[in-house]
């Protein structure tokens, strides 16, 4: 099994193996890609800061990761603890989406990064610049050209395909974390399928507010079992959740990985008589005039007018290039 | 007509330059040597070695260059650096009872063989600023003598002889490795340890000062502090034997703690542990005293619910880059958050001042 | 008739000393049994092991399930265990802090049981919670406070309505009266016989205090030294005791 030959629709690719293949590895071990090839392996002084092996990361570290992945694509929105190495960037700025994109990039992936839903916010820049140095890979704005997409709080609003992956940054694994912070005790509550407190928190916010007071990071239940947190995207983005794309968590400082397979049910949590919304501000986009996306509120001027824009960068351009 | 923002891979550019200038600051002050930071400001090399996991005060040096100063970014710099390094086998464990100590002081016995050393220590300067650093020149030589040629056996091996502290299991299970397995909970103590010797000086020290302070209190006495040198020798594989490879500093505190027995243990002293990269006696004793907190389950005695007994909350928070890169990050956008927080606090808003305009017509 | 709970040997030690040894007895549908003895006797122990918050050494505690009939929940999975403490079983605390979710809303707490085992349905939800608030005299417009607002006695009437909720067949108390006023425990004593009665629950209940027993429990048990030294009727038990220690506890000369 490979994890390139889930990506339906995409051929396997070659030439991507695992570089100094440990002799001691037994038989029972997953093997991820093509057998060792001599191009791709190793240090590769044919991309831009070389002195590092493709991806950045080393090829046992990225076989470590792509373990928990496939472990937890077989057990949906179970978080799969993984030894999230060191990475160059700081805690909390997306070291797990970047070491998950790092286990899945091969050479002829189109990679493409969002924060916020735009491609060119600082720390979307830092991360895409990151990979074309260390890996040398096509990147690309364009959300349907991408093979994989990392992403910071949002979903693409162009529906994603079979063949892509996204892959979500992710700061707290845990959805129960607030209601109870000891991670001994929360394990046991997703083992058991102890869900009550979660609902309790649901009633006290519709006893307190009328309705249910969580507007991002709202949680959802994967394939009928496990409660999941679908990383601070709004719950806007929420429904989009069961797509034809592979979904993968990285959530680097919490050393957790877990991830939604293509078609899979998520739902997310609710009340019979007070149903989950996707909300999003009551406006179209001023740019692209789209009525159905999700927006950001940008303050124009100190008197305190503002407009409402598309947050997805790419959708928005791409509607504007085919209005004009 | 509104254009949306672009341009962030240049501001980010010229952010870098700006910070290497600033970095330099005025070129009519002679920069700084590496060698300058390692030899003049070694305390700080120590820290940053001590909580970056890699011994080598050079790199250090240069870090601490890099980071204009700033420890915990240099223990980041050092971190991401250690975590690409090939891994080419274990040391031996290192045997610190051979320690050739620059410094060793016992709080429990006013003397033991080989003695009390004071060392380079600033525990009986008085705390005034000397001016005189301030103007160049070299100071004095300081008095020297011949080192003690007797050995220096540790404290607690004598109380232990008598049995009167506890015995500490020798294993030869390999310990698990922090930086290559998830850290879950309960964690044990190898792990702790590990946590420990690398965790933040300071979080360390606090929950160390409140085991003292009674949230955890647990009694204890320096047995011993040593630093010094002591030789890491690993085994080559193709020779069937050890070599030494070279010699590290090491700090090396075992607390004795008074302990009147539990339900499964008689009574006896314990100890807590701790051992830390270069010089750096703070860390070390903290670390033993949170180390000795932590262990109240293994010795049966009671949880007080003291932050310091708490594994899973001191391991969690002990390590600053993570911290630091939590804390740090809710710098960065969150725009996407903040629309539907701002949505929803629009909506019961309203929904709240219907709510009185209603109850204000009835 | 099939005992709803039948204990057999059940054993727990702690290090050399013994929590509470050689405890057998059963306990058939509608019946209040009360375990009584001075602090350290090991009735807390014990009932601690009958709730499965303490493993046993020894012993088996078989409940006759509604799905399976009776079986040893010592032995039983620790999901299984868990899913009849929040359906069959209910477990009242001395505290109400220990209890209670203290940052909860009284809506909260009662409700947490209902959600639990699925219930999706928030209007239904809080109109049980109201109705239960009710018979635990706690009136409807408490239920969006937080426990930190009531009284003792009232907290330890929002721990019983919490447990309740669920339609428990078996429900364990351990001093259930304990630090509270004397007025407050004597109304509470009411509720819970009130209550025991009309849902026909079964319930063991440990105290120190006679008095909880003698209003409650149909059949007694004393303990001492984690042993049980005399078992009966209750009135028969407390108005003519056979042992020597049953006898000092009720001429109340002991301390307790």
């Amino acid at each position: 099994m490979s994890l390139a030959g889930l990506r339906q629709g995409k051929p396997e690719h070659a030439g991507h193996g695992e570089a100094g293949e440990q002799p001691h590895e037994v038989a029972a071990d997953i093997h991820f890609a093509a057998p060792f090839s001599k191009e791709n392996a190793g240090m590769d002084e044919s991309v831009p800061g070389g002195a590092y092996n493709f991806a950045y990361l080393d090829e046992e570290t990225k076989r470590m990761i792509r373990r928990a992945i496939l472990k937890g694509i077989a057990i949906p929105g179970y978080q799969v603890p993984f030894a999230s190495r060191e990475m160059p960037m700081p805690y909390g700025w997306g070291t797990g989406g970047v070491q998950v994109s790092a286990a899945c990039l091969t050479p002829d992936d189109s990679f493409k990064v969002i924060d916020q839903g735009a491609d060119d916010t600082t720390n979307a820049v830092s991360i895409r610049k990151f990979f074309e140095r260390t890996a040398g890979v096509e990147t690309t704005e364009r959300t349907a050209e991408a093979t994989v997409i990392q992403t910071r709080h949002r979903i693409p609003e162009t529906p994603l395909t079979e063949g892509q992956i996204l892959v979500y940054q992710v700061p707290i694994p845990e959805p129960l974390r607030f209601l109870e912070p000891r991670e001994t005790e929360t394990r046991r509550m997703h083992a058991l399928e102890d869900y009550g407190l979660m609902h309790v928190k649901l009633y006290e916010d519709i006893a307190r507010h009328g309705e249910i007071a969580t507007a991002y990071a709202y949680p959802v239940k994967v394939e009928g079992r496990y409660v999941m947190d679908p990383s601070p995207i709004p719950k806007f983005d929420n429904p989009k959740m069961e797509m034809a794309a592979i979904q993968l968590f990285g959530a680097g400082r919490e050393q957790r990985i877990y991830a939604i397979p293509p078609y899979t049910r998520v739902v997310s949590l609710d009340f019979e008589d007070h149903p989950f919304v996707a909300g999003k501000a009551p406006h179209d986009c001023a740019l692209c005039g789209a009525s159905d996306t999700y927006l950001d509120e940008i303050i124009t001027d100190d008197a305190g007018s503002r407009m409402y824009v598309c947050s997805d960068t790419d959708h928005c351009a791409t509607r504007q290039e085919a209005a004009a | 007509m509104y254009v949306a923002v672009k341009g962030g891979e240049r501001a980010i550019d010229a952010a870098h330059e700006w910070l290497a200038e600033e970095r330099r600051g005025d070129v009519s002050v002679p920069e700084l040597s590496v060698a300058q930071i390692r030899e003049q400001m070694a305390l700080a090399v120590n820290r940053v070695m001590a909580e970056g996991s890699l011994y080598d005060p050079d790199l250090a040096a240069l870090a601490i260059k890099q980071a204009r100063g700033d420890l915990i970014e240099a223990i980041f710099l050092i971190r991401a650096y250690r975590t690409t390094l090939p891994r080419f086998g274990s040391a031996e464990p290192v045997e610190t009872g051979e320690m050739a100590c620059d410094r060793r002081i016992s709080a429990t016995f006013k003397d033991a063989p080989g003695g009390q050393v004071l060392g380079p220590t600033f525990d009986y300067t008085h705390r005034l600023i000397d001016f005189a650093l301030a103007a160049e020149g070299e100071p004095p030589a300081a008095r020297e003598a011949l080192a003690e040629e007797a050995p220096m056996p540790r404290v607690t091996e004598m109380l232990s002889r008598d049995g009167l502290i506890q015995q500490e299991q020798a294993s030869d299970e390999v310990p698990p490795d922090l930086t290559r397995a998830p850290l879950e909970f309960p964690a044990g103590r190898p792990l702790r340890l590990q946590a420990l010797t690398r965790g933040d000086e300071g979080f360390v020290l606090s929950m160390a000062y409140s085991t003292q302070r009674g949230y955890g209190r647990n009694h204890p006495f320096v047995g011993e502090l040593r630093i010094g040198a002591v030789p890491v020798e690993m085994e080559i594989p193709e020779l069937g034997f050890s070599v030494e490879i070279g010699e590290v500093v090491l700090t090396e505190c075992e607390t004795v703690n008074q302990f009147t027995g539990s339900k499964t243990e008689p009574p006896q002293f314990t100890r807590g542990y701790g051992l830390v990269f270069g010089q750096t006696e703070r860390k070390a004793i903290s670390m033993a005293l949170v180390d000795r907190a932590l262990r109240w389950e293994e010795l049966g005695e009671d949880n007080l619910g003291a932050p310091a007994q708490d594994e899973e909350f001191v391991i969690a928070h002990s390590d600053n880059i993570q911290a630091t890169g939590f804390l740090e990050h809710i710098k960065l956008p969150h725009y996407v958050d903040f629309q539907a927080e701002l949505e929803l606090v629009r909506k019961l808003r309203a929904e709240a001042m219907a709510g009185q305009q209603q109850e204000a017509a009835e | 008739m099939t005992p709803l709970l039948s204990v057999q040997g059940i054993r727990k030690t702690y290090g050399f000393r013994i929590g509470c040894t050689d405890v057998g007895f059963d306990l058939y549908p509608g019946e209040v049994m009360g375990i009584v003895g001075e602090s350290g006797s090991g009735k807390s122990t014990l009932l601690s092991c009958l709730a499965g918050h303490l493993t046993p050494d020894q012993g088996s505690v078989v409940f006759d399930t509604r799905a399976e009939g009776p079986r040893d929940t010592v032995t039983m999975s620790e999901p299984e265990r868990r899913m009849l403490g929040r359906t069959d079983w209910a477990f009242v605390h001395q505290n109400p802090r220990d209890g209670l979710r203290m940052s909860v809303s009284a809506g909260g707490n009662v409700g947490e049981r209902l959600m639990a085992v699925g219930a999706r349905h928030y209007g239904q939800i809080r109109e049980t919670a109201t109705d239960w608030l009710g018979r635990v005299e706690i009136t409807e417009d408490r239920i969006d406070d937080r426990p930190r607002a009531f009284s003792g006695g009232m907290q330890q009437r929002l721990q019983i309505a919490r447990n309740l909720v669920s339609g428990p067949r078996l429900v364990f108390m351990d001093e259930p009266t304990g630090g509270l006023d004397v007025s407050v425990q004597a109304r509470l004593l009411d509720l819970l016989r009130g209550l025991v009665r009309e849902m026909g629950l079964s319930a063991l209940i440990v105290t120190h205090d006679l008095a909880v027993v003698r209003l409650l429990a149909h059949r007694l048990m004393v303990m001492k030294s984690g042993r049980v030294v005399e078992t009966g009727l209750t009135d028969q038990v407390l108005d003519d005791p056979q042992h020597p220690y049953t006898q000092l506890l009720v001429s109340s000369v002991l301390q307790v």
